[in-house]
């Protein structure tokens, strides 16, 4: 093997991490994500000026009613795109890595409508259910959208190719959301309903926050940690398994971080698709295969993207806001149809 | 040897005939079981009085006022989405297709939105211009999507086409959603139920405004039959048999596009029809077009009065949106379907 075939030269060019690259966005995109929320924080129906929101943070002063906006609406409210924006990332990297499927993200996977089915079941049977079993419940909806696609997926001869989860997310989507809106027309819950499904950041408090943070934390941390694995695993399930990786394991835990960011994002944004999609492409593509480098970076670039499309959602039409899941949208749209177009292996 | 191929063939069509009969027959039970249920019950014997005009009280008017109409569009709708994916899936080659799942529905439905938000519902807005904004919402997205999934030297591939349709009516929907929230509360419920897929239009009006496509499209198509069992043969053969395939591609397309367009106009997205329609009549009665079309239109009427009466009745006093039921129906047929397809 003196001469090295061109094309294997490709493919490792293809495969090449890139470490600068990484630890730049990195860093560019913490100080890029941190001026966004200054900026997202002093804008809005009042607009503030830096200083006061400097002050407001660091010299709180409840008699203001400027430092009361910021700190009981603002603030939260960003921070809680931000979080929210690393968790979609993280689960669609997360969830691309492990089924090696270009087109996985948490709303076209039925992730997304199986929370929405479950919260419909909550507003219509129990409603002023504390926040914290909204979220369970939106985690255990979450899990069983996810179970259901890819089940079915599975079960079909040829196993889970791309196109298939696409179909079986498409469908479970589609019933779950029957489900969902036959449960909000009988009991007339629709409009409070699809303020929830178009996806806003608007309401979120210090208190969701609180309760959120911890189960977030916790999963952006193993999500960290499996990263390794996930590299492996996105190699495929033959070199992973030979490299001696437990893969069932690693698919589990996987699955279970998913289905925690998954069911925490959507319990406190609504079903917001595509953030998940089109981040981890963007990262692969900037920073390489390496998963440990991916993860992280696509947490900073999802955070920017939802804070950013929030900052847009309130900007495009003042006073009113745009649904921030429908901005997202418009980008996502674009770029899933150009994925669906380029690929065509195993679809 | 070809006396026995011939009998085998009428045999076949002896069968398909029967099959015909007995779908048409369980469409006229139907008929009648959804002419009886509802928020006022009429007897069978009150609702054959009323039909021959000795109807007394408030029949008369619940019958041919309330329930009629609704029945009728049910037919039609059924028959016009049913046929509409059978289209889809013979010229896409595609077993999935459906003009729910790639997005027509999608486009049809934002026009028809922006025409409610613009035209107050109660007043008499230009009610026969409804099907034809929805004809336009449809074939613009049809357009697009299949602008999107065709390539140069490959023509339409089937997944790009679904993916594409899924994409595009994500998109339109994002769409949507901005447009509704901007709705007041009251026009709110009526597009959310509408959306829903819903038979609002319970009055006479809307079977006048949709009866001409049906009538006129559904035999065009009927005709075509031969065109399709060639088209599914693959590209190679059917221009090997002379076929002009782009030109009956286009055509066919925009049949099926004009069937959809104005059912959902009328109806609102109803899915999973134009799916589990074809597929079930192309088990009963085979792939021949010219047997599986109008048998598909009977099981897409039959669906459609079954599922309206089932949602009028399951949760009284509300009523559920017969989209709703059909997808309730359907989405796990679809799934099955799926299950069973070979990679």
């Amino acid at each position: 093997m003196s001469s090295i075939h061109p094309s294997e030269i490709q493919q490792t060019e293809n495969i090449r991490t890139r470490p600068l690259v990484a630890s730049f966005i990195l860093f560019g995109g913490v100080i890029a994500l941190l001026l966004g929320i200054a900026v997202s924080v002093s804008f809005g129906a009042a607009d503030i000026a830096f200083t006061t929101v400097w002050e407001a943070v660091f010299q709180f002063n409840p008699d203001l009613t400027n430092h009361q906006i910021i700190q009981e609406l603002r603030l939260p409210r960003v921070l809680g795109g931000a979080m929210v924006g690393a968790c979609f990332a993280v689960a669609g990297s997360i969830m691309q890595g492990m089924t090696r499927n270009p087109l996985a993200d948490s709303g076209l996977l039925g992730l997304n409508a199986g929370a929405g089915f479950m919260l419909a079941l909550c507003f219509a049977f129990f409603p002023g259910l504390p926040y914290m079993s909204l979220i369970l419940f939106a985690f255990l909806g979450a899990a069983l959208g996810a179970g259901l696609v890819f089940g079915i997926g599975s079960l079909a001869r040829g196993g889970l190719t791309p196109v298939r989860l696409v179909l079986a997310g498409a469908a479970v989507s589609a019933l779950l959301v029957a489900l969902s809106e036959g449960i909000a027309l009988h009991f007339r819950i629709g409009q409070d309903l699809a303020f929830w499904y178009a996806g806003g950041v608007a309401g979120t408090r210090w208190s969701h926050l609180e309760i959120m943070f911890p189960w977030i934390a916790a999963a952006l941390i193993g999500a960290l940690i499996i990263s390794r694995s996930i590299t492996l695993l996105s190699l495929g399930e033959e070199i992973a398994v030979g490299l001696g990786q437990r893969t069932k394991l690693i698919k589990l835990v996987g699955m279970i971080i998913v289905l925690i960011l998954a069911g925490a994002a959507v319990s406190v944004v609504g079903a917001v698709s595509f953030v998940g999609l089109i981040i981890p492409h963007l990262t692969r593509y900037l920073v390489g295969v390496d998963y440990r480098l991916i993860i992280p970076c696509s947490a900073v670039l999802g955070s920017l993207l939802v804070v950013l499309s929030d900052l847009g959602a309130r900007m495009i039409n003042p006073p009113y806001e745009t649904p921030i899941g429908a901005i997202i949208s418009l980008i996502g749209v674009p770029f899933f149809l150009y994925l669906a177009r380029k690929e065509r292996r195993g679809l | 040897m070809e006396s026995s191929i011939f009998a085998a063939d009428r045999r076949k069509r002896k069968r398909a005939y029967t099959i015909m009969l007995i779908i048409g027959g369980l469409v006229i039970l139907s008929f009648i079981i959804s002419m009886n249920t509802g928020h006022i019950r009429l007897s069978p014997l009150d609702v054959f009085k009323t039909l021959f005009g000795m109807g007394v009280d408030n029949q008369p008017l619940i019958l041919f006022e309330f329930r009629l109409p609704r029945i009728v569009i049910s037919i039609l709708i059924g028959s016009g989405l049913a046929v509409s994916g059978a289209i889809l899936q013979g010229i896409s080659r595609n077993a999935l297709a459906d003009p729910g799942i790639l997005g027509i529905n999608a486009g049809a439905g934002l026009m028809v939105m922006l025409f409610v938000s613009f035209y107050p519902v109660t007043s008499n807005a230009p009610i026969f211009l409804l099907p034809i904004m929805a004809l336009f919402g449809a074939g613009f997205a049809a357009l697009l999507i299949f602008m999107l999934s065709y390539k140069k030297n490959e023509g339409i591939s089937p997944t790009r086409l679904v993916l594409s349709g899924i994409g595009v009516a994500a998109g339109i929907s994002a769409a949507m959603i901005v447009l509704t929230l901007r709705l007041d509360p009251e026009k709110y419920q009526f597009v959310a139920t509408w959306m829903a897929g819903s038979i609002w239009g319970t009055n006479w009006k809307f079977v006048v405004a949709l009866l001409p496509w049906i009538v006129i499209l559904l035999p065009l198509v009927f005709y075509k039959a031969r065109v399709l069992n060639v088209l599914n043969l693959g590209e190679q053969t059917s221009i090997g048999l002379g076929t002009p395939i782009k030109k009956e591609q286009i055509w066919l397309l925009a049949a099926a596009v004009g069937l959809a367009g104005s059912s959902v106009s009328v109806s609102g997205g109803i899915g999973f029809v134009g799916l589990i329609a074809p597929h079930l009549a192309r088990r009963l009665v085979g792939p021949r077009h010219e047997l599986m079309l109008p048998t598909s239109a009977l099981l897409g009427s039959l669906l459609v009065i079954a599922g309206d009466t089932i949602g009028r009745t399951i949760l009284q006093p509300s009523e559920i949106p017969v989209g709703i039921v059909v997808a309730v129906i359907g989405a796990p047929y679809f799934l099955y379907l799926l299950a069973r397809s070979r990679a």
